[in-house]
């Protein structure tokens, strides 16, 4: 097994784009930094630019990489190796290669500029965002053979998590602001690991203190050892649930 | 030493193999012949795992090979379109199968040597010709010195000489008394070759008969014309 991921990692590094994708979001960090005077406010900036880039970069490289390790897969699949070996290495040699390439590109900023519990928090954020959209990348690419329907599946998967979802959320909480749908808000967070990323960030930067009486039921929940444990937990199961789906399609798959 | 038991296979409405009932024993050389589309490719790729069969029950050295993935170690298979990752050098892939096969057995780079792949070794995969993948593939099959060699077309796409090469070995590796399957269109060149013929149509086994009951029966000396031969007597 260890073989396969090392092969599948070294070959994602020798494809330049993490390389670049590193770059960039280091780029886009130190700017950050430098441009807000306060370390809190350049998080904050780099909050956003995160959680739009990461969840694209991580769900875009990710299929497309499977679809074209479609022959690998056929290689290894006629050699002693067992099906769940090979679908495993593929996820975790992408995921570890992608959340390398994060750590490295935003986190040594980071780590200069915010070495706080927010700073730790992002790392640990951005790092399983990046596997949870690998996670998703693999379902949308077992679910069909066609390449482009595939990719197609992923960006609006993307889309949906990145802006729609938020729009729909703004929208019920509009629509329903008479009622006390606070605590709702939180189960509905989980519905998205961007959101539910995003809160948890928030919560931890003292611009909380600004989102009113929502904000306050949130810290509530979010703020608590539990609430932080019950939240990591559901990000967890935002990997492993579509990637332990697409693993049972895998080792039906006709090839 | 290969039992398939009842296998069928469907593709959304196509039934590709009809209760396919087969066996494979240590020493023969089977050719599987038949007309494009007729479920040969499914039915090696069936003993192979890489398609799961929608019914019935394949057993190497009397062990289902459901859910097991060992026996492959025992099994060289040389695939009809050899697809190979583009970015990878031939030095690379093979180089890779042997990691992954991580076998202690000696190797046999018979294959390696006589199409004068190391020179080769540096060429990206995706910029070889269609024999040269070929050859890549043969040489992969033969490596680890396996047991049973399944060969889906080796000969197509090869130049004569390669071909001719490819045959030597596949005679070779008979004397050792392996198992072979060879699909193969080109009946002539199975003649010298092969011990048990199989004929399907339409995901059906037609026949599945020795090479010289298969010459008496129908009088003929080449295989291409006693199976000609015999299908007219079946349909008459």
């Amino acid at each position: 097994m260890n073989r396969i991921i090392k092969f599948i990692f070294l070959d994602i590094l020798k494809n330049k784009i993490v390389l670049l994708y590193t770059v960039l979001l280091a780029a886009f960090a130190w700017s950050a930094f430098s441009l807000e005077d306060n370390s809190a406010k350049g998080i904050l900036t780099l909050l956003n630019v995160i959680l739009l880039t990461v969840p694209l970069v991580a769900i875009l490289f990710a299929t497309i990489y499977i679809y074209n390790s479609a022959e690998f897969i056929e290689l290894l699949l006629s050699q002693p190796v067992k099906r769940t070996t090979i679908w495993f290495s593929l996820f975790v040699g992408l995921s570890l290669s992608l959340v390398l390439g994060f750590l490295i590109g935003a986190g040594i900023p980071i780590l200069i500029y915010a070495p706080s519990d927010v700073g730790f928090m992002m790392l640990a954020i951005g790092s399983i965002i990046t596997v949870v959209f690998v996670a998703i990348a693999f379902l949308s690419a077992i679910i069909t053979r066609d390449k482009a329907k595939g990719i197609g599946i992923s960006i609006m998967l993307w889309l949906y998590f990145a802006l729609l979802f938020d729009g729909l959320v703004l929208f019920l909480t509009f629509q329903f602001s008479d009622y006390p749908i606070e605590k709702a808000m939180i189960v509905i967070s989980a519905l998205s690991p961007i959101d539910i990323s995003r809160i948890l960030i928030l919560l931890h930067l003292d611009v909380s203190a600004m989102m009113g009486y929502t904000g306050a039921i949130f810290k509530e929940f979010f703020g608590t050892t539990i609430g932080l444990v019950i939240s990591f937990v559901i990000l967890l199961l935002w990997i492993a649930v579509p990637f332990f789906i697409s693993l049972t399609k895998f080792k039906h798959k006709d090839l | 030493m290969i039992e398939i038991k009842k296998i069928s296979k469907q593709f959304g409405k196509i039934q590709v193999l009809k209760a396919v009932d087969l066996t494979f024993k240590r020493g023969e050389c089977i050719a599987l012949i038949g007309p494009n589309g007729c479920g040969k490719t499914t039915l090696i790729k069936s003993i192979l795992g890489m398609v799961m069969p929608s019914e019935g029950e394949i057993l190497f050295q009397g062990k289902s090979i459901r859910n097991d993935f060992e026996y492959r170690r025992k099994i060289g298979y040389m695939p009809q379109i050899g697809r190979y990752p583009d970015n990878m050098t031939i030095g690379q892939v093979i180089s890779m199968i042997k990691n992954i096969r991580k076998s202690d057995a000696f190797l046999d780079e018979d294959l390696l040597v006589q199409f004068n792949l190391a020179n080769l070794f540096d060429k990206r995969m995706s910029t070889l010709s269609g024999g040269t993948t070929q050859k890549v593939s043969a040489t992969l099959a033969f490596l680890f010195n396996p047991d049973v060699l399944i060969l889906d077309e080796p000969t197509a796409g090869l130049d004569p000489l390669a071909s001719e090469i490819l045959k030597e070995k596949i005679i070779l590796e008979k004397k050792k008394g392996k198992l072979i399957l060879i699909t193969s269109h080109l009946l002539s060149e199975l003649d010298d070759l092969v011990t048990e013929i199989i004929f399907m149509q339409e995901g059906n086994i037609i026949f599945h008969k020795n090479i010289d009951t298969l010459r008496t029966e129908s009088g003929e000396e080449k295989i291409g014309k006693a199976i000609a031969n015999l299908l007219k007597k079946q349909s008459a």
